[in-house]
């Protein structure tokens, strides 16, 4: 059977792929960009748009890291507006479960739910790092191997707190004067050693009962965690070989937690350039990874790995001949990314030889390991391309990250999404009022996955 | 400080279906759509049609009682309610004027996350945000963030004890940290110079190094300066504590008078705090809390109350002032008390939307009629409405 494609749209981040730069970019912070990038999805009947988040200004070599766009909007705030210039596209906000409540969570997820009729999405993130820590009065540190057992707690407590209203409590009848038909609704009590709460919560059950939650992490645990308790999972975008690898790995836990193959979406985040011709795509996509990876920037990617000061580095020259230095990364703070590097030698060593091997300088050698695009092409080629990676099991469907802000997006629905309806793998209007209608999601109801998490 | 000549400010309280228990069974109620975007959108739009400098909206981490201390287990009176924040955001978008303070918890939640989430209304908004900050002294909100436990309240005491002070105090540095954050920019920080190939000049960016009795916060904000620079900060004070937190902190405070000398006298209270905090030079308003009942003549509107205390079982019950009578009537009272310093109002309607249309197409017209109240709106920014001027950043050099 042809699977339908699931669409969604990453407003563009604070990070290198965003291009600021260019002279159509505009504003990260001003409600119109974030308006004109809801329109453009919505008009392209995507499933949802996406905001990331962090919580403390990136720093590097002791500074605060100046070459990307800095500052965003508090994530909740700006989706609950979005929802007032939008109608159907679903609204999903990363929420770190480390630097936050879940009372105060659940309350504002239940509430962007009921504002948005139903549109509410929480990619759950977890952190660890004493810096972010710094902004908060909590404070911050959490031991590394605690954090996927907090944020399982912190969903678990979550989804208590969204199911303690049934839905049925409030009657509101005039003539009898019955406003509820439970005196004490929204009981609830979490007792456990990251949270020991108990009461009644404040906000009766929203649309969807329980907002969509997002996963991210692709380690072991982390797929863990999705197969027990996401709807969808946002990972990085691979080959296709790799991607049915992990496709098929991740569908494969589910049955472990009493989930079947359809209640678990895998959409990983892609990039793309379109041109008339292969040959003009291809030569945009290099003027666009260039403009990502400025001389600047590669030294700063340099530094990333090699977890030392390297600004007298020549980025038009080979690679550092010492080594990097290993241990925690000092060099780069607030940025998950470092992480990735889990040994840093063996990856210099592999980019020594691949620089070497392919004649690059340093910034050449960056382009190729960061900057490549996920889908290159004429709009009928990217089409055909998602389409195939979709229906052989390498994902779903995709969250499209564009480089411009806010318009980066329009070509991609302009000439894309018709193909892709063409082809009758994509919807020509939203079926459904909520993001699980869109997404062919169930509604939860105080279901098994309490009970896995649990466990 | 405000010259109490000018025409007077008016804030309408949005509450539920209103504020008076009984209030969701009147006929134009709308109880079964509480939590939808609809009906808060509606509630804005009459209030901006008025020409209303603001509205509140009322919130708290725990479910409604009549008790003020504990949960009551009723099933006649509203419960349940939206985060006041977010109802704000997804309302702002639809007003063009009109103000937005919506109640927040400073009690249990993090000023780095309000600090951006304000900050973010001003730019949905543009320029029209501000908050009102709430203190949570019930031992049964502390128990729903498991991070501190509270004392059972003393009732005898409830308004002054050595817990309300430490919260009020707590409540003052929080504020402070709102205020560093919304400054932790400068307003030119952004300065995408392709030269260089840099988006922010770091030197405009600030750490706030907040260091106080309750917590610390490092900084800067995640979300550059707002529209205003400083959103408008108000809180609602009874007693010494609150009013000291008002003369110290807050742009916007709000008072219970119950007669135009008492008015006198809460005013002197809070102008007492603000120089001892020595903010005598900065313009702080202060306004009078009222609940009105409003009909077409006062027999009428003493019915409508007597009426709806008989539906709720007992008479209505405030800290407040609870005004019954025409808007005529309510326009005598608001230009007696503002003679006795008060520079507006916050208004807290008895049922919505009714009192609510009566405030803004019986009392504005009225109020207007007697030079008292705007024509138009004069600004595009709530402090514009205010009568603040856009302040300067404190880590901005000169």
């Amino acid at each position: 059977m042809t699977k339908q494609i699931h669409l969604a749209a990453h407003f563009p981040g604070v990070n290198n792929t965003t291009v600021w730069s260019d002279p159509e970019s505009g504003s990260h912070i001003e409600f119109d960009s974030f308006r004109e990038f809801a329109r453009i999805a919505e008009a392209g009947k995507l499933d949802f748009i996406f905001l990331a988040e962090g919580l403390r200004l990136r720093e590097q070599n002791d500074r605060i890291y100046d070459l990307d766009v800095v500052g965003r909007p508090d994530t909740f705030t700006v989706l609950a507006a979005l929802a007032a210039v939008t109608e159907r596209i679903g609204l999903t906000g990363t929420i770190n479960s480390t630097f936050n409540e879940p009372y105060e969570v659940a309350r504002q997820f239940a509430s962007l739910d009921h504002l948005s009729a139903g549109r509410a999405a929480w990619n759950v993130v977890t952190s660890w790092d004493a810096f972010t820590g710094e902004n908060f009065r909590r404070g911050g540190f959490l031991a590394q191997v605690d954090r996927y057992d907090r944020a399982k707690s912190f969903l678990q407590t979550a989804h208590e707190l969204f199911d303690s209203w049934r839905g049925d409590e409030v009657v509101a009848d005039k003539e009898t004067g019955t406003f509820l038909a439970d005196p004490h609704p929204g009981a609830f009590a979490h007792h456990d050693r990251f949270f020991d709460i108990a009461g009644q919560f404040d906000v009766p059950r929203s649309p969807q009962g329980r907002p969509v939650v997002f996963q991210a992490g692709d380690s072991d645990e982390g797929r863990d965690f999705a197969a027990a308790a996401a709807d969808v999972i946002f990972s990085r975008h691979s080959t296709l070989e790799a991607g049915q690898a992990f496709y098929a790995d991740v569908k494969g836990r589910l049955p472990r937690f009493g989930r079947t193959r359809d209640e678990l979406l895998i959409m990983p985040a892609a990039t793309f350039v379109l041109g008339d011709t292969e040959v003009e795509a291809a030569e945009l996509a290099q003027e666009v990874r260039l403009a990502q990876v400025s001389p600047a920037t590669a030294i700063k990617f340099l530094e990333q790995l090699w977890n030392r000061d390297l600004s007298d580095h020549d980025p038009d020259g080979p690679l550092p001949s010492v080594d990097p230095v290993v241990g925690e990364n000092t060099i780069a703070r607030g940025r998950a990314s470092v992480r990735m590097h889990r040994d840093p030698v063996a990856t210099a060593h592999e980019w020594r030889a691949k620089a070497e091997a392919e004649h690059l300088t340093t910034r050449e050698l960056i382009v190729e390991v960061t900057g490549r695009q996920s889908f290159i092409g004429t709009p009928a080629t990217v089409a055909a391309t998602i389409d195939e990676f979709v229906q052989n099991d390498a994902s779903d469907g995709f969250v499209l990250a564009p480089h411009i802000t806010p318009g980066g997006l329009g070509r991609f629905v302009e000439q894309v999404v018709p193909l892709l309806q063409e082809r009758g793998v994509f919807r020509t209007d939203y079926e459904g009022t909520t993001l699980r209608d869109h997404l062919g999601l169930p509604l939860r109801d105080g279901d098994h996955r309490s009970r896995t998490l649990a466990g | 400080m405000p010259d109490p000549s000018s025409p007077l400010h008016l804030v309408a309280a949005l509450d539920g279906a209103g504020w008076h228990p009984a209030a969701w069974r009147e006929p134009g109620a709308r109880p079964t759509e509480l939590l939808t975007a609809g009906y808060w959108t509606d509630l804005a739009q009459e209030a901006e049609r008025g020409l209303l400098d603001a509205v509140t909206i009322e919130d708290a981490l725990n479910l409604q009682s009549d008790d003020p201390f504990t949960p009551d287990d009723r099933t006649d009176r509203v419960r349940g309610r939206l985060d006041a924040v977010l109802v704000a955001s997804r309302v702002a978008p639809t007003t063009r004027h009109l103000g937005f303070l919506p109640t927040a918890v400073v009690t249990h939640t993090e000023p780095f996350h309000l600090s951006k989430a304000i900050a973010t209304l001003d730019y949905v908004s543009t320029g029209r945000a501000g908050v009102r900050v709430q203190v949570a002294a019930r031992p049964d909100t502390a128990a729903n963030f498991g991070r501190r436990e509270l004392p059972p309240v003393d009732r005898s005491t409830a308004a002054t004890g050595p817990l309300v002070t430490e919260l009020f105090d707590e409540a003052a540095e929080y504020v402070e940290v709102l205020r560093r954050l919304w400054d932790s920019w400068e307003d030119d920080a952004e300065i995408r110079d392709a030269a260089t190939g840099r988006f922010v000049d770091v030197d405009k960016l600030h750490y706030i190094d907040f260091a106080g009795q309750n917590f610390s916060v490092r900084g800067p904000s995640i979300t550059p300066r707002p529209p205003q620079g400083q959103p408008v900060v108000a809180a609602l004070g009874h007693a010494e504590g609150p009013w000291r937190l008002i003369g110290r902190s807050a742009d916007l405070g709000f008072v219970t008078p119950t007669d135009a000398a008492d008015a006198a006298r809460l005013v002197a209270a809070v102008r007492t705090e603000q120089a001892a905090a020595g903010r005598s030079e900065e313009p702080v308003h202060v306004f009078g809390d009222l609940v009105v009942v409003l009909d077409d003549d006062a027999t009428a509107a003493a019915d409508r109350l007597a009426r709806l205390d008989d539906v709720a079982g007992a008479p209505l019950r405030s800290d407040a002032h609870v005004f019954t009578g025409t808007p005529a009537q309510l326009a005598d009272l608001l230009a007696e008390w503002q003679r006795a310093g008060l520079t507006g109002f916050r208004l807290r309607p008895a049922v919505l939307p009714d009192d609510l249309e009566r405030i803004t197409r019986g009392l504005v017209p009225e109020l207007r009629r007697r030079g008292l109240f705007r024509t138009g709106y004069e600004a595009d920014t709530l402090r514009g409405l205010l009568g603040l001027t856009r302040p300067a950043n404190r880590y901005a050099h000169a």
